[in-house]
């Protein structure tokens, strides 16, 4: 067979005809939207990865073109490869809307509801996952998993009670550095994401298991308590990266970088760099470079306008010009008051963004004196 | 053109005679109703003396909130920030250090928050958005000012009295708000 055949796969009443060995997942990630069902532990750029969280259950109601027989169970779509003729049936069966619902409930279960206090909130896969699919309550009533804090070092923040163990970042810990120091230790209700003895994860190329966490349990200690995700604006900006390909997104606010990140395809996973790799960036360009001149700005991410992150963000870079001094003749416009004078809220000798960790009580008290 | 209902009159288009031309009559009528009003009761009150009730509804200053136990209740989540459509709401947020656990509720709090009165329309969104019991829209208005620069709110005007250090101080803030 010179050209390889082409297996047709109906998800939801759209069809599509896909590689063979393409997951279901995969097949209707090609045709986006509603249709896809939801991942939490799949991640497309990780080898291996998936299978774990159960979100994205689906309903094969016909097996092949040759065996029509229906599948008896919801099966993992990131794990079932299609077959030709195969119709599965996502949003539109409710035994997958009830399942999902279940899942939810299952992940909520030790999932601290600290929302206002994680750094990521804003774009966290389970706060999504929770509000498409989840119900309004819990019916848990017994004690909760909680942890210890662990200290993994001066870049990276472990909240283990937000984990949701979906080994994604054990994979880019074994992928992408040289050495993986942090695993899942313990098994079933004491699993944890731990180093065994405390470690700092300083490889290169660890902080992308910020990237990846699908939760808050691992992020930005760089980043922690500065800013919420909404209220910076997310830019795309290069630089000149010996190490990695350089292609970063920044979270600025005026001129301040208060975080980097590798930029993100719509389905929340790290996007193909312009080289064509996957565009993972290094620790240095991630912890760093946190100044406005370390990048070359490109412009403003293009932010889904029903994203909570593009509340308040304007689509281009240059500024209004003021008009007032030139209409007048050359005379400044008076103020009755400047906000800066009264306000003690972002003051200029409070630079956040140059923090190495999060903010403290002193770092606002010691300045105002 | 048919009239749509029974009860309307024709205008009468007739000029005025003299004696109606003098208003002496209309005068009087409107004389007697302004004397009238001195007998009614008054719709005004001597405010700064007496003050009228709030509705419990009402949405006036915000108070940041503490718990029982004193711990302020704001993590700077940013949520009131966020629906807040005058954009009044600023905040900078801190980790808290061992050794605070009596001062803050959760991890991370608000080290700076500020709600600018002269944006604020009052709309009371910053509560409902609220998580934690934080902020809330109490039965006061701002006082006048004769600058600017009193309208910008931090977290000493903001915050409530501590139910425990200063009980006597929290009472007589809930029995000011509450006449």
């Amino acid at each position: 067979m010179s050209e390889q055949q082409l297996f047709k796969v109906t998800i939801d009443n759209i069809t599509v005809e896909v590689a063979p060995g393409t997951t279901i997942l995969n097949a209707a990630r090609q045709i986006g939207g509603e249709v896809t069902p939801p991942a939490m532990c799949y991640y497309s750029k990780l080898k291996d990865s998936g299978g774990k969280c159960r979100t994205c259950l689906v309903e094969v109601s016909k097996g092949s073109e040759k065996d029509p027989r229906p599948m008896p169970k919801l099966v993992a779509s990131c794990r079932t490869t299609v077959m030709d003729g195969m119709e599965v049936k996502n949003i539109t069966s409710p035994r997958v809307i009830d399942a999902r619902a279940g899942v939810v409930e299952f992940l909520l279960i030790n999932h601290p509801l600290d929302c206002p206090i994680c750094d990521q909130a804003g774009e966290c896969h389970l706060q999504d996952l929770g509000y498409e699919h989840g119900k309004e309550e819990t019916r848990y009533e017994f004690q909760r998993r909680s942890f210890h804090k662990v200290d993994l070092g001066e870049y990276i923040q472990l909240h283990m009670t937000r984990c949701i163990l979906c080994y994604r970042c054990v994979y880019t810990a074994d992928q992408l550095t040289d050495s993986r120091e942090h695993g899942v230790l313990d098994r079933g209700d004491h699993a944890q994401i731990a180093t065994m003895i405390q470690k700092n994860l300083k490889n290169d190329f660890i902080g992308n298991v910020i990237d990846v966490c699908p939760v808050g349990a691992l992020t930005d200690k760089t980043f922690r308590f500065k800013n919420r995700v909404w209220f910076t604006k997310p830019m795309d900006a290069h630089r000149d990266c010996s190490k990695c390909c350089g292609e970063v997104q920044l979270w600025m606010r005026g001129d301040e970088v208060y975080r980097v990140t590798a930029r993100k395809d719509e389905w929340g996973e790290v996007k193909e760099s312009s080289k064509g790799s996957t565009g993972w960036i290094c620790n240095d360009c991630r912890f760093d470079k946190k100044h406005a001149s370390d990048w070359i700005i490109e412009g403003p991410t293009n932010v889904s306008r029903h994203s909570v992150i593009s509340a308040n963000h304007y689509q281009k870079l240059e500024q209004p010009k003021e008009t007032v001094t030139e209409v007048m003749n050359g005379i400044e416009p008076r103020l009755f008051m400047n906000i800066h004078d009264v306000s003690e809220v972002n003051q200029q000798h409070v630079q956040l963004s140059l923090i190495d960790g999060p903010a403290t009580g002193k770092v606002f008290n010691k300045n105002a004196d | 053109m048919q009239a749509l209902t029974n009860r309307s009159a024709s205008v009468d288009r007739k000029p005025m005679t003299f004696i109606e031309r003098l208003y002496l009559w209309n005068v009087i009528k409107g004389m007697m109703i302004t004397f009238s009003h001195i007998f009614k009761k008054k719709a005004t009150i001597n405010y700064p003396e007496q003050t009228r009730p709030f509705s419990p509804v009402f949405r006036g200053l915000h108070v940041l909130n503490r718990d029982e136990e004193g711990k302020e209740r704001c993590t700077a989540c940013g949520l009131c920030a966020v629906a807040c459509p005058a954009e009044a709401i600023t905040m900078e947020a801190a980790e808290r250090e061992p050794g605070e656990e009596h001062l803050y509720r959760e991890e991370k709090y608000a080290a700076k928050y500020e709600i600018n009165m002269l944006r604020c329309i009052f709309c009371g969104l910053c509560e409902e958005a609220c998580p934690k019991d934080a902020i809330y829209l109490s039965e006061t208005f701002a006082p006048s000012n004769y600058t600017r620069k009193g309208f910008i709110y931090g977290k000493e005007e903001l915050l409530i009295p501590n139910p425990k250090s200063e009980a006597s101080k929290l009472a007589e803030a809930r029995g000011n708000t509450s006449n």
